[in-house]
């Protein structure tokens, strides 16, 4: 099959290297990878502060960067459900925008979900193999796209991987785009908290697939003094499967 | 009597009026900073809203299973139709209350709300109400204009009549002391019941029966609340765990029930959805322990009930989110569950913090319409709109896409400052362009990486960090470290190893973009 990446803002820039290991993951199963470098921001922070026209024409170029393409893959959740939830009501007056935007939001997937769901992808067949003990962040916007514990099942699949329950999994870390800017006392209150139970897990990695987040928390590890490697699941799966180097290679 | 380890909320503490009525326009900065600096408040209202939390999912989990979402959607499609038939509905309750003997008040607003309970009151040369918990009694100032009028008026929810002792405010819709442990409660009693320092829970609660069981043979009239308003039969129904409310319905001769106009269900059966859901999403029970039907009057034969009663049905600003898009918000039925998912109201210190009688998420959303969005622009901005109130609703509504369209009129009447319409219009533009995004990139990769220090890996996981900074990413600094952008960026190494496919060739170039 052919994929579109879309990369998003964050991932690019960010976290290359989770962006590096979804599409070595995606060619190793099999499939053509391309990478429309016409691409820019989903527009998402603009539609969350309530600046909607802003958004709105976001989403039109996006639309029109992505419409040459089939399925579009994403390793962020959130902005898979920006493109899922939102497009088609940010363009619903406008009739032909609003059909473009339904069939954008109708062949776009977050990463593990494409995986899970579309692909049906077996690790354990493919004998993904990484030594070590992690725990899961789940990212909220996972919600929006009816996924649960899809990632905590690949990463059962993964031989040697050991799975760490996290307490408050559903509480979010306090990320929030501009809210962690804005509100900085709470979300510093929500994110210190998310250290500390990473802590309690004994966990050496955090898994985090959703880069906004991976900011935050990783940012928090840091300040806090909470000794864990933050990193995707892709890029988990990317080293099991001997595509990418252990860190700091690439 | 001293305790040196009473909290710092309780210390020099707010009058509950100043909590529920602070000058406007409200900044939630200062009670935000008071919560986060009081470990120990803190602790109760996330400990509490956490165990609530948890007992709310294992408890719809175990009784819906796999169709929850089924039952939730259903709830709120009953709510939905009866709002959208809401004069029909209120007419026909009216009717039926009335033929079972029932007088039925309407309110234009709180004022007109108490002015008609004072009336009532005062018509019966009241001097002792005992009242059981109500969410409409505290948006309409209830307590105080009856206390006010020289009427001696009780709280017999133990919650709340431990925040009457204590001059505060309720804290949360459904446990309105999530705020205060048990020696603040013991502490109160020695206080204002001269009773003797316990923090047994049990003797406490036989404390506060003791001293309200005079109350209720004394008292002369009950005021409630209810949960729904049956429209088929014209009943009210009332659910409580300590049986308060049907003392104070049973017990006194005259009882008058407040009662928002949203409150309505259909009919009788429509109860086996709301009942199933509210208790669980409350306090995950399967039902409260009391769940109390009222049709109309005391009946020749019947040994208890009120001989009159009175409904008072509220508008206060209701018919105005009858509107759309606000009409779903008239769906809630106050289990409370939104607030014990949400983030934000755990670790503000609970519902303080919002400065109105409603708080959490819902509150967020339905304070800002009913008291001015400029009175109260923070409740909509203080959210990562993790979604998790929507996910908690037993009504489905949709408070994430509410708070958003909130922010939207933020914008559109420009409370939001010009600086920050600058700087989002100008990011916007940026990213309306390939080449300018791009272009940015690597100027904010050049600057933030200049600023940063560490990472020493080489290659893409190189990032820095930025441990300090001013301007508008000091939010970010002051509370984690900031990441720089990494040194190869996605795109670098696309260009580099698959150079070219997919690329510029025409395949990306935006449609309807600049």
């Amino acid at each position: 099959m052919k994929i579109a990446l879309f990369i998003t803002c964050l991932t690019e820039n960010f976290y290359p290297r989770a962006g590096v290991a979804v599409v070595k993951v995606l060619e190793h199963l099999g499939h053509e990878v391309v990478f429309p470098e016409g691409q820019t921001c989903c527009g998402q922070p603009m539609f969350n502060t309530g600046f909607q026209e802003e958004a709105r024409a976001l989403a039109a170029r996006m639309i029109g960067v992505f419409a040459p393409h089939g399925t579009v893959v994403t390793p962020s959740g959130s902005c898979a459900a920006m493109v899922r939830e939102q497009f088609p009501r940010l363009l619903a007056d406008d009739a032909e925008m609003h059909a473009r935007a339904e069939a954008l939001a109708g062949r776009t997937y977050e990463f593990v979900e494409f995986l899970t769901k579309v692909l049906r992808t077996d690790l354990r067949s493919m004998g993904a193999r990484w030594e070590g003990r992690a725990t899961y962040h789940y990212s909220c916007h996972l919600r929006a796209l009816g996924m649960t514990d899809e990632a905590v099942r690949l990463m059962s699949q993964v031989q040697g991987l050991e799975t760490l329950a996290l307490e408050k999994p559903d509480q979010c870390c306090g990320f929030g785009g501009t809210f962690a800017v804005n509100y900085p006392r709470i979300s510093g209150e929500m994110v210190r908290e998310k250290v500390e139970c990473v802590r309690r897990t004994g966990a050496g990695t955090l898994v985090c697939n959703e880069s906004g987040c991976a900011m935050n928390i990783e940012g928090a590890c840091r300040r806090e003094r909470c000794d864990v490697r933050v990193t995707s699941l892709a890029e988990i799966i990317a080293e099991g499967l001997g595509l990418l180097e252990p860190e700091g290679a690439v | 009597m001293s305790d040196p380890g009473a909290p710092a909320a309780e210390e020099g503490a707010m009058s509950g009026e100043e909590i529920l009525s602070p000058p406007l326009p409200y900044r939630m900065g200062p009670r935000v900073e008071r919560a986060v600096r009081d470990v120990r408040l803190r602790q109760f209202v996330e400990n509490a809203a956490e165990l609530k939390h948890r007992g709310r999912v294992n408890a719809c989990r175990d009784a819906f299973g796999e169709r929850y979402d089924a039952v939730r959607q259903l709830a709120g499609r009953i709510k939905q139709h009866t709002l959208d038939h809401l004069d029909h509905y209120l007419d026909r309750f009216t009717a039926a209350a009335t033929a079972a003997g029932a007088v039925v008040h309407f309110a234009l607003d709180g004022a007109e709300a108490n002015r008609i309970c004072l009336g009532l009151a005062q018509e019966q040369g009241c001097r002792l109400v005992v009242k059981s918990k109500s969410m409409v009694t505290e948006e309409t100032r209830l307590l105080p204009a009856l206390e006010g009028a020289g009427i001696e008026t009780i709280e017999t929810d133990l919650g709340e009549f431990i925040v009457q002792l204590d001059h505060d405010a309720p804290s949360h819709i459904v446990t309105p002391m999530i705020h205060k442990d048990r020696k603040a409660v013991a502490r109160a009693f020695v206080r204002e019941l001269g009773a003797e320092y316990t923090e047994d829970p049990r003797r406490l609660t036989i404390i506060a029966r003791e001293h309200m069981r005079a109350k209720f043979r004394r008292a002369e009239m009950g005021i409630s609340g209810a949960n729904f308003l049956v429209a088929q039969t014209g009943s009210l129904v009332v659910c409580t765990n300590e049986g308060n409310a049907d003392l104070a319905m049973g017990a006194p001769r005259v009882h008058v029930a407040l009662v928002g106009i949203e409150k309505l269900v259909p009919r009788l059966e429509d109860l086996s959805v709301f009942l199933k859901l509210l208790a669980r999403s409350a306090t995950a029970q399967p039902l409260t322990v009391y769940t109390s039907i009222i049709t109309g009057v005391r009946r020749a034969g019947e040994h208890d009930g009120p001989e009159e009663l009175h409904i008072i049905l509220v508008d206060n600003g209701r018919t105005e989110l009858l509107r759309e898009p606000t009409r779903e918000l008239l769906r809630c039925i106050r289990c409370g569950a939104c607030l014990n998912a949400c983030p934000v109201y755990r670790k503000v210190g609970g519902g303080h913090a919002y400065g109105a009688v409603y708080s959490g998420p819902i509150g967020a959303v339905i304070t800002p319409l009913m008291k001015g969005l400029e009175n109260y622009a923070d409740l909509p901005r203080a959210s990562s709109l993790c979604g998790a109130c929507f996910q908690a609703c037993p009504v489905h509504i949709d408070i994430p896409s509410h708070l958003v369209r909130l922010r939207r009129e933020l914008v559109s009447r420009r409370v939001e400052g010009l600086g920050k319409r600058v700087v989002m219009r100008a990011w916007a533009g940026g990213m309306r362009s390939g080449l300018m995004y791009r272009a940015g990139a690597r100027v904010a990769k050049m600057v933030l990486r200049a600023l940063g220090e560490g990472g020493a890996q080489g290659g893409m996981t190189d990032r820095r960090w930025i441990t300090h900074s001013v301007g508008p990413l000091a939010g970010w600094t002051s509370e984690r470290d900031l990441p720089t952008p990494a040194r190869v960026s996605f795109r670098e190494w696309w260009r580099r190893e698959r150079g070219g496919r997919g690329g510029e060739g025409g395949v990306g170039r935006p449609r309807g973009g600049t």
